[in-house]
């Protein structure tokens, strides 16, 4: 090992790798090839330790073997990856930026003295220096960084990296937990699960997504209309969610569901990368938006500059006057 | 139960955002504030413990925006005590200069809770919440969707949101300090006649930090506002145009007949 290794923080999603983990390991892999170090994986607990031989891009990965780290275990996890770091001293370790990620980074970073850069879209190692594009402002902004200190904690935005395509099993190191936490004050009790007998957003074929543009509830109405003229469901972003306007089973996004439907109306969608996450592959997107500079109209395949509430109307009356013929 | 809430302004996204001349960093002069957004969940989150618990809450910002209105705002809703940090900086300070800043002022009032909102968007150097929490030797839980008091003495049940409307159920032994996502309910509206009369009865306290600033281990070389890699088509005309062309565009792509 040396420091120029780049770690990457790994995670699971039901009996496979997230997603974000094999992004991370391809934004590691190109890192590491420009520091001639290693790309190291860290697989915290049985379920992460399981998928070893999936984490492509990886040279070796270190598994710890302690079930205690298998579920939410924030001060257990950050005293493991804290004794792997301190020991390895590498150039960057990578975390995505999902909900446990996002609260152990900032965490990890003050224990470790480190630089810590969010919302990273881009990482580069160009002549020895490590930069990093982050994104903020809801996707609006973005900054060119130059991180000097190591080793850095890099908080890696989903979608933005390709996953590696070297192909081969890394090495395996088996360990038990260098770091156990005796006093235990943050203790995970259950999953809770989304009760049956919502509709399945990731199964509709046509979904009508809701934005803050909707103003307000009584408006909910002239969307449930075009919804409707459809046969299509609605969902939306989260702060619509948040309002209580419609159930979290149709949050669409980083901490919702991810959806893939034939057709995507963005309705009064900005194209927040939180949200962006969740729907960006979706067959067809068409957004609407008073802003014309809305970040979403980067990803939709067609896109209008209006206000839904004028434009929606007309759309859902376009449909059943066609339906009608 | 004693809890404090942390409230910080955020630039509106509603607005154009401007940068300066210099290209590292946007530019504040002028600006339109709002309260964070999942600030403004946390302390609905401590309203609605303390409705259901006995609470004493204080709200605390850093002197940037409008905060003086975030926090006669917290003391229309319910806030017991309202404080706010002076700082005089054009741009705001980093997280980590904002954790060091609110620990100092944190450590005398000996809350069992702290809230705050697990992002904000002008976060470049990590969310404030673990960074405050590490600073301040406290366990922390973000991503929250749901705080009650927990059957334990001392304990808080916390609910923390994964992908998919999944949550987990957490136990928290107190003091800690807690993430919020959005509370159980939508942040309660208070009318502009009460925050004016908060704003004559709330004695809005200033407490000072000898917190020197802390820049982030990182130095910005350019700021800018992203090129479009790609751009949907645009659609224009009459709604009706409009409206005719995206049914067209349904029947084509197969989605309406």
């Amino acid at each position: 090992m040396s420091q120029q290794d780049v770690f990457v923080l790994t995670e699971t999603a039901g009996d496979a790798l997230a997603e974000i983990t094999l992004e991370l390991l391809g934004a590691a892999r190109a890192m590491a090839d420009a520091t001639g170090g290693e790309v190291i994986a860290l697989a915290l607990g049985p379920a992460a330790a399981a998928q070893s031989d999936a984490m492509k891009g990886a040279d070796r990965v270190i598994a710890v073997n302690d079930p205690a780290l298998d579920q939410y275990a924030p001060a257990e996890s950050l005293a493991v990856l804290e004794s792997l770091i301190k020991e390895n001293t590498p150039r960057a370790v990578l975390i995505g930026s999902t909900s446990s990620g996002i609260d152990l980074a900032p965490a990890l970073a003050s224990r470790l003295g480190s630089p810590i850069v969010s919302g990273c879209v881009k990482v580069n190692v160009v002549d020895g220096a490590l930069t990093a594009t982050t994104s903020f402002c809801a996707g609006k902004m973005l900054a060119d960084v130059e991180i000097p200190g190591s080793p850095a904690v890099l908080v890696m935005l989903p979608g933005a990296c390709a996953a590696a395509e070297r192909d081969g099993a890394p090495q395996v190191e088996m360990r038990d937990n260098p770091a156990p936490v005796a006093e235990k004050r943050v203790v995970f009790e259950q999953m809770i699960y989304p009760e049956a007998g919502d509709v399945d957003i990731t199964k509709e074929e046509v979904l009508i997504g809701i934005g803050r543009g909707i103003e307000q509830e009584d408006n909910m109405e002239v969307v449930e209309e075009l919804a409707r003229s459809l046969g299509g469901q609605l969902c939306a972003s989260r702060p619509i969610v948040d309002q209580g306007w419609l159930p979290t089973t149709r949050q669409v996004g980083k901490s919702g569901m991810t959806v893939k439907p034939k057709c995507y109306f963005a309705l009064g969608m900005s194209g927040a990368p939180e949200h962006v996450e969740g729907m960006k592959d979706s067959h067809v997107i068409i957004a609407v938006n008073t802003d014309a500079s809305a970040p979403i109209f980067e990803i939709a395949h067609y896109g209008v500059v209006a206000d839904l509430l004028d434009l929606v109307p007309a759309i859902t009356e376009a449909i059943r006057e066609k339906t009608a013929c | 139960m004693k809890i404090v809430v942390i409230l910080r302004q955020v630039l509106d996204l509603v607005e154009p955002l401007e940068i300066v001349d210099s290209e590292t960093s946007l530019d504040y002069d002028g600006a339109t504030f709002v309260v964070n957004e999942s600030d403004d969940h946390a302390l609905e989150q401590a309203l609605l413990l303390k409705e259901a618990d006995e609470a004493d809450i204080t709200a605390l910002g850093f002197d940037f925006g409008e905060i003086d209105n975030t926090l006669y705002a917290a003391a229309a809703k319910g806030a017991d005590r309202v404080v706010k940090i002076p700082f005089d900086g054009d741009t705001p300070p980093s997280s980590l200069s904002v954790a060091a800043m609110l620990a100092e002022v944190i450590g005398p009032i000996e809350p069992d809770v702290v809230l705050v909102g697990c992002q904000a968007h002008d976060e470049l150097d990590g969310a404030l919440g673990p960074l405050l929490a590490a600073r301040m030797g406290r366990p922390y839980v973000g991503v929250t969707r749901g705080v009650e008091v927990g059957d334990a003495t001392g304990t808080l049940r916390v609910y923390k949101e994964f992908p998919g409307a999944v949550k987990a159920r957490i136990a928290v032994t107190l003091p800690a300090v807690l993430g919020v996502l959005a509370a159980e309910k939508p942040p309660r509206y208070v009318p502009v006649s009460r925050i004016r009369a908060a704003m004559k009865s709330a004695t809005l306290e200033e407490v000072e930090t000898g917190s020197a600033a802390l820049e982030p281990g990182f130095v910005v070389r350019r700021m800018y506002h992203p090129e479009a890699t790609g751009h949907a088509e645009m659609l224009e005309g009459s709604e009706e145009d409009v409206a005719a062309r995206i049914v067209e565009i349904l029947a084509e792509k197969g989605v309406a007949s």
